[in-house]
């Protein structure tokens, strides 16, 4: 119960912070002034930050815990076993999630941190004063392994969130014989619309469409 | 038909097993799989062999004691049926076919493919008791039963018990038999005195003999021959929320 709910909530902030980022099509102006507008919330953003920290460690916490007593539930492995139902995402959802852990680390000391790449640190404030997401993101883009490694664990999250979605609303007996198969393909589709979402950015800058801009 | 068998053999509870190789020939193929084991356990003894212990009662499908892993599928490839409906003629002449027990903690192996299922005994009895008028029969309508409940009910009353959704769980869960066995009673109102205490109880029980947790996988709904469906895993997880919460409010 702990897992799908703090999975829902993630799932919520995957969501904001895909809007966010799609903000980078719309120019420089936008994805800045949205990056200052976020600064600007001061200690709420904080607080935000803290609270997302917490569900994340209590998602992995309790999947950890839930996968310890399903691998202890069967000693002896079956020599043969095949699945009629059980779909890849449903069965590897801790892998899936262990990625998507590294990969949210790298995106950290990526993007937010900025340790990764020192270019980023002699970005100048763009014309209005505001710090220069936009030359960030194209600038981190642009080197095809980054971009690969980005739009690999988006596939592997985006699988995640596939079976993870609606099992939110099976765990927490939200569902019914009718609404469940409905909320399942609701789940798959909102997953891969999250992905073609999220990797467009780094798509985009690899085939150039989005590209650096100089200030004028 | 020709067949090639791989059987799991193992001695007794503590005992280490291994698929051993057979082989089979001149089965019909309206043969059914439980009686092509019988003609095998035949000639094994015939050549002073140990036969391979399995089992079975009713043949038919009803009373859930065949229990075999068919080809890594919990009652063979022929859903929904019980391992006793399989025929021969759904194989290839010249197959191999692997044959195991449900595999799960909480099913120790007996013998062979017989294994030990009172586990699921056990949760039925943490349910308790169902206060029930006694004295004369009543008047059949004096109790209403709204049609949607009723047949809801029966559909997860046709659970047989036979632990297939266990054997077939990846974790080795036994919440489709549970659920299954919560809400037939549930949903009617013969059920409802009980009905907060009996989901804490049988849900405690079923944690407690081992089994693991949903995963939401559905392997369970595919291989069950009864049809249960995982719906009613839903349903008591929602029992189970709701029962808990006024536990805790003292209720």
């Amino acid at each position: 119960m702990i897992v799908a709910v703090t999975g829902i909530i993630l799932i919520l902030f995957v969501i904001g912070h895909l809007l966010g980022n799609l903000q980078i099509f719309l120019g420089p102006e936008w994805i800045n002034g949205y990056a200052q507008h976020l600064r600007d919330l001061g200690p709420l953003l904080w607080i935000i930050r803290g609270a997302l920290l917490v569900v994340v460690i209590l998602h992995i916490y309790f999947t950890i815990q839930l996968v310890i007593e399903n691998r202890r539930a069967r000693p002896d492995h079956y020599k043969r076993k095949d699945f009629v139902k059980a779909t890849l995402a449903s069965r590897s959802m801790a892998i899936s999630g262990l990625i998507v852990l590294a990969f949210i680390i790298f995106h950290l000391l990526h993007f937010s941190f900025r340790t990764t790449d020192p270019r980023f640190a002699q970005l100048a404030h763009d014309p209005l004063g505001h710090d220069d997401v936009y030359s960030m993101m194209v600038l981190g883009f642009s080197n095809p392994l980054v971009s690969g490694f980005y739009i690999l664990a988006l596939f592997l999250l985006a699988l995640h969130l596939s079976h993870g979605a609606s099992s939110f609303f099976q765990s927490l007996g939200l569902n019914d014989q009718k609404l469940a198969p409905r909320l399942a393909s609701a789940g798959r589709i909102f997953a891969w619309l999250l992905f073609f979402g999220y990797s467009s950015i780094p798509a985009a800058v690899l085939i150039g469409w989005v590209k650096l801009r100089t200030h004028s | 038909m020709n067949f090639k068998l791989k059987i799991w053999r193992q001695l007794g509870r503590d005992s280490k097993g291994k698929l051993k190789p057979y082989e089979i020939s001149g089965i019909s193929p309206a043969t059914s799989f439980l009686e092509m084991l019988d003609i095998l356990n035949e000639q094994l003894t015939a050549h002073g062999t140990e036969p391979v212990a399995f089992d079975s009662d009713c043949r038919e499908g009803i009373c859930g004691t065949c229990s075999l892993t068919i080809n890594g599928e919990a009652h063979g490839p022929s859903h929904p049926a019980a391992a006793c409906q399989l025929y021969m003629r759904e194989f290839k002449d010249g197959a191999t076919i692997t044959i195991e027990p449900f595999r799960a903690r909480s099913f120790p192996i007996v013998k062979d493919l017989v294994i030990n299922r009172s586990a699921l005994d056990r949760i039925v009895q943490a349910g308790g008791f169902v206060s029930a008028r006694t004295g004369s029969a009543p008047e059949a309508n004096s109790t209403p039963v709204p049609k949607h409940k009723a047949d809801l009910a029966m559909e997860a009353a046709a659970c047989i018990g036979c632990g297939a959704c266990a054997a077939a769980c990846p974790n080795a869960s036994a919440m489709l038999f549970t659920s299954a066995k919560i809400s037939h009673l549930a949903l009617l109102p013969q059920g409802q005195p009980e009905r907060r205490r009996r989901v804490l109880r049988m849900v405690r029980q079923m944690d407690a003999e081992g089994f693991g947790n949903c995963t939401n996988t559905y392997e369970c709904e595919a291989v069950c021959p009864a049809e249960i469906s995982v719906s009613f895993i839903a349903k008591m997880n929602r029992e189970y929320a709701i029962a808990s919460l006024g536990e805790r409010l003292g209720e």
